[in-house]
């Protein structure tokens, strides 16, 4: 096989389905549900857009079930922008996420902010050459969707809120439960397995690594650069903003402000110096006013 | 190399930095991120990573780092490129969006997303003889190719039908693959070995 050079280019692997998401470290992926918008996201500085008919913020507001966006819709925007594309399908309709694959969309997202389709099992994620990010609040859930096929995380936080305190406290969560695995001894990681409720394998993974096996971006309330901040002083390799951006009053001002605040994420005088002058942010909701039912990152299992 | 290794720089504003890291470690060499102008005058080499050339592109002009590295570049400094950090030293784009600047420094035209979409990347394996005598194991991960070659740049590998994804002009290296996902060592010796060079006389 060594002299075999340059036959058979494999596609769909492991490697290239993971590698896509450590390219996009660093950067924010933002939702964008006109052209229009992708294009001025990709202008301020977007590492990707998340092509959806409803950011979750509407989603939220007008109620009823979500589903994946109109092919039409998704296909104008990856004609607009050259950055990567993603889309929603909903948990565990895996011909949404073969419908997407069809599309060419760069990654799908099996989203807790569209309405799920099937209240135990998720999508074999495996069975796909496009790779899949999920949503995880804590270390098993993020387990359990990597043994799934998962390629990329991002923590739930509470989506179309702008309130960032699920969001903080579900990065806090995983990067805690990763810190904990790594200071056991191998004995103590076979319950740990269990009390996660993941495959030993990735916990022991995790526990010699000190880190997920693919990269772990946050999500759900972020609105400002500060922030954005945050999360990736909190240890995120990445940001995404759903409704924040295209809710709020400067929408194109925002989105650069908050890209740069991700990059500098360590020196408050430039994320001082971007959160300058940005008008209105999104208004918002409070998590704790939510009801139970309407809390988003309690669906996925 | 006798006793000084030389500094490699990462330039940190955007992308796969982390693999980098890992890389250089692996071969034991020194190297430091590089966000800003003082941290740019610090190092011997710089390694521009996989990411959004898009993004890294307005980083470094928000952030005035696009003209020292321009000035670095143009005084010699060696520079390694892969995927979007071989876009960024390119002359060329035959695709640029509206408003997309580069580097410069290799005298190439490329094109972004050569191959297509997310589904269409794919690994393989290349020979690059001037680099190493084993096969180079390479991830194209919505990858760039290089269109068109200037009388100065060598040609270090390319795909079965001919398509160019390695070169080297004078101390710059642009590839359109990822070694650093793969783990593969030899690029990144070849251009540890490139900055050592020009580092040489001074020690000579």
């Amino acid at each position: 096989m060594k002299n075999m050079a340059k036959s058979n280019p494999e596609i769909g692997t492991d490697r290239v389905k993971r590698g896509l998401a450590e390219m996009l470290k660093g950067g924010v992926i933002m939702d964008v549900v006109t052209a229009e918008q992708a294009k001025i996201a990709e202008d301020a500085g977007a590492v990707a857009v998340m092509a959806l008919e409803r950011v979750p913020a509407d989603i939220r507001a007008q109620g009823g079930v979500a589903r994946m966006s109109d092919p039409d819709l998704i296909q104008g925007i990856i004609d607009t922008v050259s950055i990567p594309v993603m889309a929603k399908a909903r948990i565990g309709h895996f011909v949404e996420a073969q419908i997407l694959e069809t599309l060419k969309v760069d990654y799908i997202d099996e989203s807790e902010v569209l309405s799920p389709a099937d209240y135990v099992n998720h999508i074999d994620k495996w069975k796909f050459t496009v790779p899949f990010v999920c949503g995880a609040t804590n270390l098993g859930e993020a387990l359990r969707r990597i043994n799934e096929g998962a390629a990329m995380i991002r923590s739930k936080g509470e989506a179309g809120t702008g309130d960032v305190s699920e969001a903080t406290k579900h990065i806090r969560k995983i990067k805690g439960e990763i810190r904990a695995l790594s200071s056991m001894s191998e004995d103590e990681l076979y319950v740990a397995a269990k009390e996660l409720q993941a495959p030993f394998a990735l916990v022991q993974e995790v526990a010699r690594t000190g880190a997920l096996p693919v990269v772990l971006f946050t999500a759900g309330g972020v609105a400002t650069p500060a922030d954005a901040a945050m999360m990736m002083q909190l240890g995120a390799d990445g940001v995404f903003v759903g409704s924040g951006i295209f809710k709020s009053g400067n929408p194109a001002e925002r989105a650069a402000a908050i890209v740069k605040a991700t990059t500098f994420f360590n020196d408050a005088n430039a994320v001082a110096d971007a959160s300058r002058g940005l008008g209105e942010a999104m208004v918002g909701i409070n998590v704790s006013d939510l009801p139970a039912p309407h809390r988003l990152s309690e669906r996925g299992w | 190399m006798a006793g000084s290794s030389p500094l490699i720089g990462v330039l940190a504003l955007q992308g796969d930095v982390r693999e980098h890291e890992r890389v250089l470690d692996t071969l034991g060499v020194p190297h430091t991120q590089v966000r800003t102008t003082a941290e740019l005058e610090t190092v011997d080499g710089l390694i521009i990573p996989g990411g959004e050339s898009t993004v890294i592109d307005k980083l470094t002009r928000i952030f005035a780092m696009r003209d020292p590295l321009r000035a670095r570049i143009s005084l010699g400094m060696p520079v390694f490129g892969t995927c979007a950090g071989l876009i960024m030293i390119s002359d060329r784009l035959s695709d640029a969006t509206h408003d997309q600047q580069t580097l410069g420094g290799l005298d190439v035209t490329v094109r972004r997303n050569a191959f297509g979409s997310q589904v269409e990347s794919f690994e393989t394996t290349l020979r690059a003889p001037e680099v190493s005598p084993d096969l180079v194991e390479a991830a194209f991960i919505r990858a760039p190719i290089v269109e068109q070659v200037g009388p100065d740049v060598r040609v270090l590998a390319t795909l079965d039908d001919g398509r160019i994804v390695a070169v080297q002009q004078g101390n710059i290296v642009g590839i359109s693959f990822h070694p650093e996902i793969s783990g593969d060592l030899a690029f990144h010796r070849y251009f540890v070995g490139l900055v050592a060079d020009t580092l040489a006389p001074a020690h000579a």
